[in-house]
């Protein structure tokens, strides 16, 4: 909503007030002012000029030589616009003169002409395009003929003027008029306020004589109001009807279109004007559209209706859409000489859904959808009449045709003082709640200690107890309500065991040198099931934006791909994220897909890189395997953890591994497949992804201390060879079975393939320790425990141990 | 006796005087005074010696033999000293070459954000609440007051999956849920979470995004308890200079509805360009509970009242960090993300 102050102090007074403080004052107490547009740009030396003389450039064909009046001196100005012409009144920046874009008028010669000025369009005053009368659109703007030359241009107009641009909240339609902003404002100010006053002469013809009213769509159309006006003069409006309009960004047309805006912008009320004769059938019936009927609207545009949508028709087809735009076939038009004059109640839902069906938005459906003031309708239809009397010469039926079955009594709301101090903890006296809402101009009574109010039809977010709590805090003042602590019993707060350990993972994985990425949820059809841990039907957008974000994620690792190659592309060779994120595995009983928290983690490039002291390390396998190892400790949970060989879509078929703890699947980890590397312009890159819901859901053991050894330990070496597809895992499973209570760990340390051993075998070293916690163990204990590990290597792994 | 003594000694000393470094001298410690040296043969031969002599050879060797010792001490700590610097100084080592990287990640920044936001309300007293991010209709909309058809629900505005499901538009829901779920009794949560909106990616929108949100629910709630909170958030966010006020505002889940500013910590109210030149930047949204809000989770209105409160740690960040467009946030460049390591104090 734009705020001419021009116009806005024809209603209240604002005299003496700094705009900018004047904007500060609204904003606090209620309605944010986004900006301030001061119109005039700091424009000066823009004045009205008349021309005497209008003759081609004898060397271009564009170019007119003007004679110019400016009031001192009459000088010579070129000027390219096709429409300037003797005897016309235009607007002149004068040497010295700087316009809103920043030009600079200087005198100058023009193909060995002088030109001392401009003559300017609209446009060249910071007037947008879209707002300047049509006629006017291409060529310089001609003021009228009473525009006294050498006298300012801006206040002629109206740019002598600064303009509020409210951001309004959709609670407060009332400050979508005039008289609407002029109710704050004035109660802001402590001022009353000054309604426009209707009158005029209404002629001996009575308007129902001319037209019949049928309402077939009463729930939609609770009132209607219908005026006729006769003779009328369709022409341009005068120019402060131009500049009201154009300072509140509506564009004017003719004088009857204009005073139904200008009526809008005044009082909130949007209306439509007809053209009697094109009606052609003196009657107005309101009701539902056929299905499939069909109408043309005022942008030239054919539109199909459908059977809840709410029309105007003549009796026998629609001539408007209602609330919504009206139609070209009774559009007031030049030669129009009959007006009706159309004020009405559409149902804001009504409006709503169609302007949205037909993707139709306009100043007029935007009121209706928030529902107009009851108490306004009738009124705005009397202030157009009376308008159209005084600028388009009309004569005014008497009376008016109408429909009226809205109900306009004021809501009652019933509050006590004690109760709105106690929500906003203050002690706010009666008597100041009783001057608030006067200023406001809400009829209140305070009657045995309540507070009893009739909230004004123009006011429709006043409904409860609270808008009347908000309505007195914000006059008053927020900056008055004290600071407290709300007095509860005392809590002791916290994260829940659940969340506790999500934040102990991050810390161990950033720990242990990944940086913790956020990615979309949103995925493309191609990626959603990706590397997914498990699958599940997928959870699909009604309306996406685009197809890369058209479907909700099952696992975590695609995106976490896209951001190492994104920092790969951008010579970040080395790449080392994890995130925690939700994935959506659909079709849960309540329509609501399972949302299951992962941790995933993507490593490329170096992990270990000390350049200078010659010391690189690439990533692999076990540097992630190590992490995901490291991490699962950190939460109690490294008994039970096994990692299996698997093949997975995508994944290099040798370097992949299930992840399981106490035989359930917890995750994944391994190598991406070549190619899948190459398609995406990655190295040898690991990923992992893991359940984390389930690896937190898991309750550890309390953390209990063992006594550190006090005896010490003996330790023995095997190495021993096998063949090259037997797992390390297995042989230590092997180890540990055999070693019984006495072996305390064991550990690999040596790894070996190639010269030496035979083809197909490799070689393994394996340091174990033995202890008992009691005392020292004797050689012939060590042996004997030993002798059984050793035993088993060969029996169980075909082992065939060495030196 | 007494002269071989004499010139052994005199001989030892001056061999001591030549050995030039340790081992040389642990050489002539072994040659004079170890167990085969002749030091040692001499304390061996005493029994062949008269009875009444023994005493007094035997102290003339160990007068000898512990000049010797001492000499030779002195030699070999001067020996180990001229060792040692000779060694410290092929050591030395260039200092200015590069240190090993601790190698170490860190925070994104928004969960930098959302955990301090939350330990601080952890420290008052709230709970952590966590709630799914494909919400029904009913949770995210129509429980907050947001029943079908108003306006501020807006088809274009959400991700719907089906005519009642869609992606949560804020983390409110959360509050709605938990409210549920209490069944009248008082509440103290921060609800922080992803949610979604059908907007364009560009420097100041993101159709994913995250959100903060508070509510506190009781007997006899006031809205100068929110003031209050929201204060002090604001100085423990922000620094302790800073001042907050309140604007009217609306959300259809809150009435009174207001927008909280904080003085600009960045000019300290003076006017820049962070705060626009206005001294204030606007942190927040809050209100008091809407009655209906409460009525549909079974609370009294006439009864209980509450208080909620709601940011953006995109936001938040953003204005903290000097961040200038929000997609930085979902790139995860290294470069972007790698800043946010250090302590602030
Ligand atoms: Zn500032």
């Amino acid at each position: 909503m734009l705020v001419s102050t021009k116009w806005l102090s024809e209603y209240v007074n604002i005299e003496g007030i700094a705009v900018s403080d004047l904007a500060e004052k609204i904003t606090r107490s209620g309605i944010e002012v986004d900006s301030i547009i001061d119109r005039s740009h700091g424009m000066t030396n823009v004045v009205v000029g008349y021309v005497l003389e209008c003759v081609k450039h004898p060397e271009a064909d564009k170019l007119n030589i003007c004679q110019v009046d400016v009031g001192e001196e009459t000088t010579q100005i070129i000027c390219g616009a096709s429409n300037v012409a003797k005897g016309q009144k235009v607007i002149v920046a004068r040497p010295g003169a700087v316009l809103p874009g920043g030009m600079k008028i200087k005198k100058a010669k023009l193909r060995g002409e002088e030109s001392n000025g401009m003559i300017c369009s609209l446009q060249e005053l910071a007037i947008e395009g879209k707002l300047v009368p049509k006629v006017y659109a291409e060529g310089i703007y001609v003021l009228p003929e009473s525009a006294v030359p050498g006298e300012s241009a801006l206040p002629l107009l109206g740019l002598d003027d600064q303009v509020l641009e409210f951001d309004l909240t959709p609670n407060r339609s009332d400050a979508l008029s005039m008289i609407g902003v002029a109710y704050e404002v004035g109660a802001i100010l402590s001022q009353g306020i000054q309604l426009p006053e209707i009158n005029y002469t209404a002629s001996n013809e009575k308007a129902e004589d001319m037209l019949k009213l049928r309402i077939d769509a009463k729930e939609d159309n609770p009132m209607y109001v219908a005026k006729v006006v006769k003779n009328v003069k369709v022409e341009a409006s005068p120019l402060w009807l131009q500049n009201r309009l154009m300072a509140a960004g509506v564009r004017p047309h003719n004088n009857v279109v204009d005073i139904t805006n200008f009526v809008l912008m005044e009082y909130g009320q949007p209306l439509h004007a007809f053209d009697y004769d094109r009606l052609g059938t003196g009657e107005i019936a309101v009701r539902l559209a056929e299905q499939g009927e069909k109408i043309t609207t005022l942008d030239d545009t054919e539109r199909t209706l459908e059977a809840h949508q709410l029309v105007i028709t003549n009796g026998k087809e629609p001539v408007a859409i209602a609330g919504v735009m009206g139609g070209l076939n009774t559009e007031v038009h030049d030669g129009t000489t009959t007006v009706i004059i159309e004020s009405a109640y559409f149902a804001p839902g009504s409006v709503r859904r169609t302007s949205r069906e037909l993707g139709l938005r306009s100043d007029a459906s935007t009121r209706f959808e928030k529902g107009v003031d009851p108490n306004r309708v009738e009124a705005a239809a009397e202030r157009a009449a009376q308008l159209m009397a005084e600028i388009a010469g009309g004569e005014v039926l008497a009376g008016s045709v109408i429909f009226d079955e809205l109900d306009k009594t004021p809501v009652r709301i019933t509050v006590s003082p004690d109760y709105i101090n106690n929500r906003l903890g203050m002690k706010i006296p009666l008597e100041e709640m009783l001057t608030i809402l006067d200023g406001l101009q809400i009829p209140t009574e305070a009657v045995n200690g309540k507070l009893i109010i009739d909230a004004p039809t123009r006011r429709q977010d006043l409904r409860i107890q609270e808008d009347i709590i908000e309505e007195i805090a914000r006059m008053y003042g927020y900056d008055l309500i004290p600071m407290t602590l709300p007095i509860t019993e005392s809590t002791p707060g916290g994260l829940s065991p659940y969340q506790a350990k999500r934040r102990t993972v991050r810390a161990f994985l950033e720990g242990a040198g990944l940086f913790q990425a956020l990615t979309y949820s949103l995925t493309s059809k191609e990626q959603a099931q990706s590397y997914a841990l498990e699958t599940a039907p997928v959870t699909e957008l009604l309306m996406p934006m685009s197809e890369d974000r058209s479907i909700l994620r099952q696992s975590l690792i695609p995106h976490l791909l896209e951001a190492a190659t994104y920092n790969v592309a951008r010579r970040m060779d080395s790449v080392a994220l994890y995130e925690t994120g939700s994935v959506f595995l659909g079709e849960e009983e309540d329509g609501l897909p399972q949302e299951v928290e992962h941790v995933a983690a993507v490593i490329t490039g170096k992990w270990v890189d000390h350049a200078w002291q010659a010391e690189t390390k690439s990533v692999d396998f076990y540097v992630l395997k190590g992490i995901i190892e490291g991490m699962l400790d950190s939460l109690g949970l490294s008994e039970g953890l096994s990692f299996e060989q698997t093949v997975l879509d995508g994944m290099h078929p040798g370097r992949t591994a299930n992840i399981f703890h106490n035989g359930e699947r917890i995750g994944l980890i391994g190598q991406i497949h070549p190619t899948e590397q190459k398609k995406r312009n990655l190295k040898n890159t690991y990923v992992m992804e893991m359940n984390l819901a389930k690896i937190l859901a898991v309750e550890t053991e309390e953390l209990l201390y063992t006594q550190v050894p006090r005896f010490p330990s003996s330790s023995r070496d095997i190495a021993l060879v096998v063949s090259s597809d037997t797992s390390a895992g297995m042989l230590e499973g092997v180890i540990r079975n055999a070693g019984g209570k006495l072996l305390k760990d064991v550990r690999l340390f040596d790894l070996y393939e190639g010269d030496n051993v035979e083809d197909g075998k490799k070689s393994l070293a394996f340091s174990l320790t033995y202890s008992d916690s009691e005392r020292t163990l004797t050689d012939e204990e060590v042996v004997k425990a030993h002798d059984k590990v050793l035993n088993a290597l060969t029996v169980e792994a075909g082992a065939l141990l060495r030196g | 006796m007494e002269a071989q003594l004499e010139l052994l000694k005199v001989e030892a000393l001056a061999k001591i005087e030549a050995a030039s470094d340790v081992k040389s001298l642990n050489d002539v410690r072994i040659a004079y005074l170890g167990k085969k040296g002749p030091i040692t043969d001499l304390l061996k031969g005493m029994g062949k010696l008269p009875a009444e002599e023994r005493p007094k050879m035997g102290a003339l060797v160990n007068v000898i033999r512990e000049s010797v010792t001492e000499v030779l001490e002195d030699r070999m700590a001067k020996l180990e000293e001229l060792a040692i610097n000779e060694q410290l100084e092929k050591e030395s080592i260039d200092v200015t070459l590069p240190g090993r990287p601790a190698r170490t990640g860190n925070h994104h920044p928004l969960t930098r954000v959302v955990e301090e936001i939350e330990d601080f309300f952890i420290s008052m007293g709230y709970e952590v609440a966590e709630g799914p991010e494909v919400e029904k209709d009913y949770y995210n909309f129509e429980a907050l007051n947001l029943p079908k058809g108003h306006p501020a629900r807006d088809m274009q505005d959400s991700f719907y999956i089906s005519e009642d499901i869609l992606l949560r538009t804020h983390t409110s829901p959360v509050q709605a849920r938990t409210m549920e779920a209490k069944g009248g009794a008082p509440i103290k949560i921060i609800c922080p979470g992803k949610v979604y909106r059908r907007d364009s990616d560009d420097a100041t929108h993101s159709h994913q995004f995250t959100q903060i949100e508070g509510l506190v629910i009781g007997e006899d709630i006031r809205m100068s308890d929110l003031k209050g909170t929201l204060s002090l958030f604001a100085k423990k966010m922000f620094g302790d200079e800073r001042e907050i006020r309140l604007r009217p505002s609306f959300f259809p889940f809150t009435e009174p509805s207001v927008e909280m500013d904080i003085s600009c910590f960045k000019c300290g109210g003076d006017g820049c360009n962070v705060c626009k030149k206005t001294g204030w930047i606007e942190i927040l949204g809050a209100g008091m509970v809407h009655p209906n809000v409460l009525k549909m989770a079974g609370y009294d209105p006439a009864i209980v009242s509450g208080f909620a409160f709601g940011m953006g740690p995109e936001r938040i960040a953003m204005l903290k960090y000097g961040v200038e467009d929000i997609r930085h946030f979902y790139t995860n460049d290294v470069r972007f993300v790698s800043q946010f390591h250090r302590t602030e104090a």
